[in-house]
């Protein structure tokens, strides 16, 4: 059985990693390029981290599965990233950064780890702005801010609404400068479909060429994967259409645990669904919320109406009602519950009825429609595309949907597995945001992973292992994944069935989103635990997969991810089954307080959950490591 | 072809569509026809539609490029009706609407067609040489950690933003599909302006666009003669201004290497 051990260092929290990192071991400048460092990934987390292993003397090998480094989902996050400068002279600290964070994240994160998360923020956006990143800014040309969920002083720095857009291409420009002057090799198209162990570490990746089909080897010291999260598990989710959880799958494969699993997080502020053909969900800034008013109308009879035919008196701004002194900027998942609520009460709204209005009428009688346009412009401008309807004279009509998953492969402090020598950054691992994220957050966790810690972390690593020793490919372990690897795609091509990739995806969707969605029952997650494997049979039965694996072959892509999704899914409902008490993103109808709220179980549950591998067919172990909190005295998580 | 957008009910539609089975093979145009589509659809949905429909009947899909499905990957890539990214100014492929065209029209759907993007697979080109040309320069060198306090440059408002409307190019290469010379010279002024604009582009801001320029010509794009389908193809609606500054810092930084101290 694996080990779990945090290997968090000893001494106060301030002062934990500023220590840590003056002992750590080095790896001298003449011996960092007998070093292979393996980086699977080009997002925020990957590409800040392959472009500084680079800068700092190590031969990198980066693989994206998209054509340019520049594709990753970071660019879609619009909203901001937090960071503790205190520029608006609000009270904003390391400290209060670090309270949020963990409060935010309802005390089921690693108090260290917030901790050293908020300290980085700073040197972040310095290292943006050096960069060349477009911050906003006052006339003055000091740096600008906005408020986000869960906090109550100005700490997110934007870029309009396309902050992860110019973040990204920060971090693909440093990557294309050490692309450039070859201490990168990049690999395009190229898709990981095996991690290779060496003597129980981890020593190489397989990978699949997908313009060619051709499948490779490659060898290293050690694998940093930053792969991103799974949310398209429930295949309508606020995710690029080709993101997915392959790598971090096959790893867990392969013996690294997959910690809090359960742990999505659903974003109040999406666009409604409008058909069965639809293939994705688009988000509305959380930063909506700043100006706009969330209501649904106090009589079920009023959905129908035009929503500016209902007076003021038959609204109800149910979040500034429950949440006074946060308001309409309460966090992600208590606003994703109360919009739920709401239209379980049959107060939903639009053709549908799950819908809540989203109301800018205030905030353009207060400022000007001008102002409004100018900080919110290009939202209104997406709303107007994909609905047809102007936010500036109808409220906009909006619903949670899922958009971001918490829970990865688990890491210690290092950020490395239980499998020695392979990493797991960003969004990819479990380690910063417990139960919930805090919107703007997680931008900063991909740029101090990449940036700031796996750096120092993975080179106190690699000074472990002797200059000069990277396995050949010609190891027995690299041959027997190849096999793996040629004989899934085969399994695949072969089955020659009578339904579609998309058709199976859909139906495993729809059982994720009811039954470990929003809200869960125990029932109901028995129910998906039936479900699952079932379909996960007919998939394998009746799957069709047009096409050669010699040659771009999309049906194949995404048929090899959705194989996952249909294993991985089965982990989240056992994992959400076993957790009995609520947190964060993780409701259980059967644990609440009176008036809806979460109910924890810090007793029993105050530990991260990380799922161990047994093998086809067989119940995975359930891990434990114990969350202790000693700076932050843990709570009743509340925003009233 | 634009239609009224405030009509509900389902159409049908005929795609004519560019396939190509590799970047050797000889490509032909196949038409599919598509019936009671929600105007609300994307038309990357009706894509997905359509393979659905191929799949089940174990016909290879379409491929086609595509990712966020928001407008801002830069991945989608068709050209719609000989337009890139369709008969909309100022969005992506993926932000075109099956309520853009008329019940019963016939849309033309090809990949983009340009000698520095070869096909690779039906609608899908390769676009690398946007990356080469980036590596070339298209960055300020910071190592990690070696930065100064983030507000120790204050930076006047109006150019932080003029440099934000550079930033927003979203590397799709519409400018080179739509150019007649397949140049990406707005591409590259965006990238060459934005940095020029800021005060941590300095030190490098000669040779970066002299690096940069060499380096996409190197790669065979076209010069700018000056008619500006870029900008109009353009789903983020980037200036050809940044053509003009371009030019000006091309010019600057020729004419300061020539008397290099």
């Amino acid at each position: 059985m694996a080990t779990l051990n945090s290997n968090i260092p000893p001494g106060d929290l301030p002062e934990k990693w500023s220590t840590y990192k003056a002992n750590m071991k080095l790896v001298n400048p003449a011996n960092k390029r007998k070093y292979k460092v393996i980086v699977v990934g080009a997002g925020l987390a990957g590409g800040s981290t392959a472009a500084t292993m680079a800068e700092l003397g190590y031969r990198v090998d980066c693989f994206v599965f998209h054509d340019s480094p520049r594709r990753a989902h970071s660019i879609a996050a619009q909203g901001g990233i937090n960071a503790a400068k205190n520029y608006q002279n609000d009270g904003d600290s390391v400290y209060r950064l670090f309270y949020d964070t963990v409060k935010g994240g309802d005390y089921r994160s690693r108090e260290s780890n917030v901790h050293r998360l908020a300290e980085v923020s700073a040197n972040i956006i310095d290292q943006c702005v050096a960069q060349g990143v477009p911050f906003a800014r006052e006339y003055g040309g000091l740096l600008a801010n906005r408020s986000f969920g869960g906090a109550q002083v100005s700490r997110t720095f934007y870029a309009r609404g396309q902050t992860g857009q110019q973040l990204l291409l920060g971090a693909y420009s440093a990557l294309s400068k050490m692309i450039g002057s070859g201490g990168v090799k990049l690999h395009a198209n190229s898709e990981m479909l095996e991690l290779v162990l060496v003597d129980g570490q981890a020593k190489g990746i397989i990978v699949r060429d997908l313009i060619t089909g051709e499948v490779t080897k490659h060898a290293a010291d050690c694998v940093v994967m930053a792969t991103g999260g799974y949310g398209n598990v429930f295949n309508l989710s606020t995710y690029a259409r080709n993101s997915n959880a392959t790598a971090a799958w096959r790893a867990y494969k392969k013996g690294a645990c997959f910690a809090n699993p359960c742990y999505t997080q659903i974003h109040p502020t999406c666009i409604p669904v409008s058909g069965d053909y639809q293939s994705k969900l688009t988000l509305m800034s959380e930063s909506l919320r700043n100006d706009g008013r969330i209501w649904v109308p106090k009589k079920a009879v009023d959905c129908e109406k035009d929503p500016n035919d209902i007076p003021e008196e038959d609204r109800d701004y149910y979040l500034e009602r429950i949440y006074p002194s946060f308001g309409n900027l309460a966090p992600r998942d208590v606003a994703s519950r109360a919009a739920k609520r709401m239209c379980d009460e049959g107060r939903g709204v639009g053709p549908t009825k799950l819908g809540v209005y989203l109301d800018f009428s205030d905030a353009i009688n207060r400022l000007g429609a001008d102002t409004v346009r100018t900080r919110y412009g290009n939202l209104f401008d997406i709303y107007k595309e994909i609905t047809n309807e102007s936010a500036y004279e109808t409220p906009m009509r909006i619903f949670p949907a899922v958009h971001y998953t918490m829970g990865g492969l688990w890491v210690d402090y290092n950020l490395m597995s239980n499998v020695p020598g392979l990493f797991v950054l960003g969004e990819a691992n479990f380690s910063d945001h417990g139960a919930n994220r805090l919107g703007a957050s997680a931008l900063m966790q991909g740029l101090a992973d990449g940036y700031f810690v796996a750096p120092y972390t993975v080179g106190n690593y690699l000074a472990t292992q002797k200059p000069g020793s990277t396995p050949s490919t010609d190891d027995p372990a690299f041959k027997e994944a190849t096999d793996k690897v040629n004989e899934m795609t085969q399994r695949l091509l072969n089955t020659r069935g009578k339904e579609t990739v998309a058709h199976f995806h859909k139906r495993l969707g729809k059982i994720m989103w009811d039954h470990c969605g929003m809200a869960r029952t125990k029932e109901g997650l028995e129910e998906a635990l039936k479900l699952i494997p079932a379909l996960r049979e007919e998939f394998w039965a009746n799957v069709n997969v047009p096409g050669s694996d010699k040659s771009l072959n999309q049906a194949l892509e995404k048929a090899g991810r959705l194989a996952d999704f249909l294993e991985l899914g089965e982990l989240m409902c056992r994992d959400a089954l076993t957790r009995e008490e609520s947190c964060g993103g993780h409701f259980r109808e059967e644990y609440q307080h009176p008036d809806g709220e979460c109910l924890r179980d810090d007793e029993n549950f105050a530990h991260v959950a990380a799922w161990e591998y047994q093998g086809e067919g067989t119940v995975p172990n359930r891990l434990t490591e114990d969350l202790n909190y000693e700076t932050v005295k843990m709570s009743t998580r509340s925003y009233k | 072809m634009v239609a009224d957008t405030s009509s509900t009910k389902n159409i049908s539609l005929t795609l004519r569509v560019w396939r190509q089975a590799g970047p050797q093979a000889e490509g032909s145009f196949v038409n599919y026809k598509a019936t009671d589509l929600n105007p609300n659809m994307s038309f990357l949905e009706l894509l997905d539609v359509i393979n659905d429909d191929l799949e089940r009947r174990n016909e290879e899909p379409i491929a086609f490029a595509h990712d966020c499905r928001e407008g801002i990957c830069g991945t989608c890539s068709l050209v719609i009706d000989g337009k890139p990214h369709g008969p909309h100014d100022g969005i992506a492929s993926c932000q075109t609407y099956v309520r853009s065209f008329k019940d019963g029209d016939v849309i033309v759907v090809e990949p983009y067609r340009a000698e520095p993007f070869p096909i690779q697979k039906d609608l899908i080109t390769d676009r690398s040489s946007f990356d080469t040309i980036q590596q070339a320069g298209g960055f300020i060198s910071v190592r990690t950690g070696s930065a100064c306090d983030a507000n120790a440059n204050p930076i006047p408002k109006e150019h932080a933003d003029l440099a934000m409307d550079a930033a927003a190019c979203i590397g799709c290469g519409a400018c080179v599909a739509a150019c007649k010379n397949s140049s990406a010279m707005l591409f590259v002024g965006a990238k060459v302006s934005q940095f020029a604009l800021l005060p941590q582009g300095q030190p490098e801001r000669d040779s970066r666009v002299l690096n940069m320029v060499a380096k996409m010509d190197e790669l065979g794009f076209g010069n700018c003669s000056n008619q500006y389908e870029c900008s109009a193809a353009c789903p983020k609606l980037i200036s050809h201004d940044f053509i003009a500054k371009l030019n000006k810092e091309y010019i600057g930084a020729t004419v300061r290497s020539a008397f290099k101290p």
